[in-house]
């Protein structure tokens, strides 16, 4: 493993990670982000950063940098997409507030987005509109139809597959509304999508179901060609880089399918040793009752175990609520970019089969049809975006799994410190009278 | 496995004790009344203790054991474990050890010796043995009597056993035990030849059966419960713990898989690979953590199963008590309807019914001087009936006091034990917490390389 020796961390009390510089202040020689024990949600879920992020420029220091920063300002420091180099960022959207209503015909959740752009395509500075996840799963409708040549975010699984979770419960709400989020934060951070005309709507639209009607929609120029690509065209062979693409997907979907099953496991397993636990520490409370000077030390012992039970039942609901949500949603955008490999693999397709018709037509007179170069402009517009999107969600990527392993380290982490503090405690209870002999 | 720490501050009796009904098998025995062991095999570091007689001092250690075959009492083809315990006395001067002797027993002949203890030290809470065969396993552990890690636990509970004798005021001097350490023939036949199962109360063993005592000793009453409730929740202790073992070990093993499946990503990966990889091997240290730590906590749960059946040995003196007490009852009662008859054949009255009274009544009166001749066999039993009565009082009340004595010693032994051991149990829990915390702090620092 490169680097020198892991970082020395204190080993005791609850203040320890809170105390690390955060990763930003300063100058630091090596990407630090994510030291934070808990960063603001917006921080956890907008960023998209490039390579060159996190080194700060010049070896300068931003202003304000001893405390943790807001989310705005810090946000305005980061260098965003490669497209937008240099420019601060201009539009911010927030998830938020998850209300229940209830209607005659159904009950459900609306969320609360806000956006704040100093865009043109805006008529005003900020907007606040209430969805519901129909409402997004229409909007990534609408994205994959019109931008097909680009890869779009994934929602959070719209069924809840087992019946044993509530839908309104807070938990599965507040995980809904974090994926909610993240999805609009990396629509927002794609230098296309986010130009999107059904994305503005969404964001601004105070009737969007009567938009939805309408029914009437500006698909881009590739878009509305790319939408009448039938079928029926058969790809030889892939070209290479596509082809790595495709084998890179395939094992990276496969990785990320036994991680979610390991993690299932392990949660299964600690809950298991939980109910255990909870059984365990009121036995020494048991044993106490019938004891004199024993009593005490009975007592503390069986007050420990408790508080180490409940920091488990705190790891594994934050595994449950943070960890698992973002592998399973990873595997659905590997799902979706492969689809969209597949579309562009037609294009090519029906490319090159144009391309034999008109030389198999050899006695006609050579020209190059205007529908067979259409089809090259196309193919190489799809081969640009596809290729740029993956570069970003490459990127993304790295820094989204990071985050992710680097919570799960934390979290554990937090756990261990809680169980240590609870048993430290004990031990001067458990030496007192001997002393005292 | 902590043997029995010493009490230093404890007063030794100055005069051996008989033990109790037998004339001279209270030979002294000629090894000091303080013995501490090795702590491991031989490790050879111990702490002695000053006693109050300034004899030598001897160390005790079940140092080996060694799997044997041999022809059993049936001629049949049997294989056991047989333990190495050698004494080594200790020059006061110089500190320096030497094996005076060294000898094998196997696990029946250390429960002969206790038999023979119990027999003739009912007053006393006799130390324990390890158990017969494993109980309380959580899955990984084996129940099998010649698994290695089962025999070395033996090992040590039975050198924990010895020590605990040797240490105990009153036992240490028993001849039989001194015996047991030195002489390896014949040591059997010797321990018979006391006859000690003859004079073993078979009543003993038969714990659930109940004898109507009517005025029971309310400190024996109360001692006998709390030790059945003792017996009861360290089971429940043992059992639950045994759960939680399995489980634990079930956590930790499951993160083992991270580490393959963090190298198979880690290989299609450019940036991200090094960081997977390097978080992997941590991950697989994190799985194999959990060995040792299971390995240490079995000590704890030992120290717990001992007394899981000192409990057995408390319940054992309270029995004691109530068999005594019963007998004494009995006996009293004996005399009692001895003197009624008495009285009702010299005045002639009838109140109780006799066999001899019915007899007479349907085959005639006796003659006076028939009658005389029982009255006279009566009132020498009615005497030595009274005697007896005296003496089994006596008896009683040496009994209660001794008892009492040994009872005290063992409860603070208890409670200082039992501490000890839930410090160290805690220890071991922040010993797990440590490591766990530096194992994901490594693994974090390879994520935030990725």
């Amino acid at each position: 493993m490169a680097g020198g020796p892991p970082k020395a961390l204190p080993s005791t009390g609850p203040h320890s990670l809170r105390d690390m510089p955060h990763p930003l202040a300063g100058s630091s020689s090596e990407e630090a982000v994510g030291g934070d024990s808990t960063p603001s949600p917006d921080l956890l879920m907008g960023r998209s950063f490039g390579d060159k992020d996190l080194i700060l420029p010049n070896g300068g220091t931003p202003a304000g940098t001893s405390s943790p920063a807001s989310s705005s300002s810090l946000l305005n420091r980061l260098q965003l997409d490669d497209d937008i180099d240099g420019e601060t960022r201009d539009l911010f959207v927030t998830v938020d507030d998850p209300k229940k209503h209830v209607c005659t015909m159904e009950t459900y959740i609306t969320y609360r987005i806000t956006t704040k752009s100093t865009r043109v395509e805006f008529d005003l500075p900020e907007y606040s509109v209430r969805r519901r996840y129909q409402d997004f799963d229409w909007l990534r409708n609408k994205l994959e139809e019109s931008q097909p040549t680009h890869l779009i975010p994934p929602l959070p699984e719209k069924f809840v597959v087992k019946g044993v979770v509530d839908r309104f419960s807070e938990e599965f709400v507040e995980t809904r509304r974090k994926a909610l989020d993240k999805f609009l934060k990396r629509i927002t951070d794609h230098p296309v999508l986010s130009f999107n005309e059904h994305f503005n709507v969404f964001l601004t639209a105070k009737d969007l179901n009567a938009y939805k009607k309408q029914g009437m929609a500006l698909l881009t120029r590739v878009g509305e060609s790319v939408k009448h690509v039938t079928g029926g065209y058969k790809l030889r062979t892939r070209p290479l880089e596509f082809a790595a693409i495709g084998d890179y997907l395939d094992t990276f979907a496969l990785k990320l399918g036994t991680i979610d099953r390991i993690a299932q496991r392990i949660i299964k397993e600690e809950i298991e040793y939980l109910v255990e636990l909870r059984e365990y520490g009121p036995v020494y409370s048991t044993w106490s009752a019938l004891e004199g000077e024993l009593a005490e030390p009975l007592e503390g012992v069986s007050g420990c175990i408790g508080n180490c039970s409940t920091a488990l039942e705190e790891l594994t609901d934050d595994m449950t609520e943070d960890f698992l949500p973002v592998l399973r949603e990873y595997i659905l955008y590997s799902d979706s970019m492969k689809s969209v490999l597949k579309k562009r693999d037609q294009v090519q397709a029906e490319y090159e089969a144009k391309l034999e018709a008109v030389a198999l037509r050899k006695e006609e007179r050579p020209k190059v049809p205007a529908d067979v170069e259409k089809c090259q402009d196309r193919m190489e517009c799809f081969n640009a975006d596809l290729k740029a999107d993956m570069e970003r969600w490459q990127n993304n990527k790295r820094q989204d799994f990071r985050q992710l392993l680097m919570g799960m380290a934390d979290k554990n982490i937090q756990y261990y410190e809680k169980c240590l503090m609870a048993w430290e405690s004990v031990i001067p209870l458990l030496q007192e009278k001997q002393e005292a002999k | 496995m902590e043997p029995a720490p010493v009490d230093p501050e404890r007063q030794l009796q100055p005069a051996p004790i008989e033990p109790l009904g037998l004339p001279n098998s209270g030979l002294e025995a000629a090894v000091g009344e303080e013995a501490e062991g090795a702590r491991d095999a031989g490790s050879g570091v111990d702490t002695m203790t000053e006693n109050n007689f300034g004899l030598k001092k001897i160390e005790i250690s079940v140092s080996e054991a060694e799997k044997r075959t041999g022809r059993n009492a049936m001629n049949m083809q049997e294989t056991y474990t047989a333990y190495l315990i050698e004494t080594r006395s200790v020059e006061h001067t110089d500190g320096q050890s030497v094996l005076t002797d060294s000898l094998w027993r196997r696990y029946s002949e250390f429960e002969l010796l206790r038999n023979y203890l119990l027999v003739y030290y009912p007053h006393i809470v006799v130390p324990p043995l390890p158990e017969k065969r494993a109980e309380f396993v959580w899955h990984k552990l084996s129940a099998d009597n010649m698994d290695p890690d089962f025999v070395e636990r033996r090992r040590i509970g039975l050198e924990n056993f010895l020590l605990r004798i040797a240490s105990h005021p009153i036992l240490c001097r028993d001849k039989i035990f001194y015996l047991f350490l030195t002489q390896e023939g014949n040591w059997k036949e010797t321990v018979n030849e006391t006859g000690f199962q003859l004079k073993a109360d078979s009543r003993l063993k038969a714990l659930n059966a109940t004898f109507r005592v009517k005025n029971p000793d309310k400190r024996f009453t109360e001692l006998k419960h709390y030790s059945d409730e003792l017996q009861s929740v360290i089971s429940h202790l043992l059992r639950v713990r045994a759960r939680v073992a399995d489980r634990l070990y079930g956590v930790y093993k499951v993160h083992g898989n991270y580490g393959r499946v963090f190298s198979e990503w880690s290989a299609i990966e450019k940036e991200m690979g090094d960081g997977l990889q390097s978080a992997g091997h941590h991950m697989d240290v994190y799985a194999s953590s959990i060995d040792d730590i299971l390995e240490d906590e079995e000590h704890y749960a030992d120290q717990l199963k001992e007394y899981l059946f000192y409990a057995e040995a408390l319940r054992a003196v309270c029995r004691k008590h109530e068999l005594m007490q019963y007998d004494l009852e009995m006996a009293a009662q004996d005399l009692a309807s001895k003197k009624q008859q008495c009285e009702e054949l010299a005045t002639g009255t009838v109140r109780t019914f006799s066999l001899k009274g019915m007899t007479t009544k349907l085959f005639g009166q006796e003659t006076p001087e028939q009658r005389e001749a029982r009255i006279k066999v009566l009132e020498e039993q009615i005497n030595e009936g009274e005697q007896q009565l005296k003496s089994k009082n006596l008896e009683g009340r040496e009994f209660v006091k001794n008892a009492w004595a040994d009872i005290e010693r063992f409860k603070e032994q208890k409670n200082r034990d039992l501490k000890e051991a839930l410090i160290s149990y805690a220890v071991m829990q922040i010993s797990m917490c440590k490591k766990g915390i530096q194992i994901w702090t490594n693994a974090k620092e390879c994520f935030s390389k990725m």
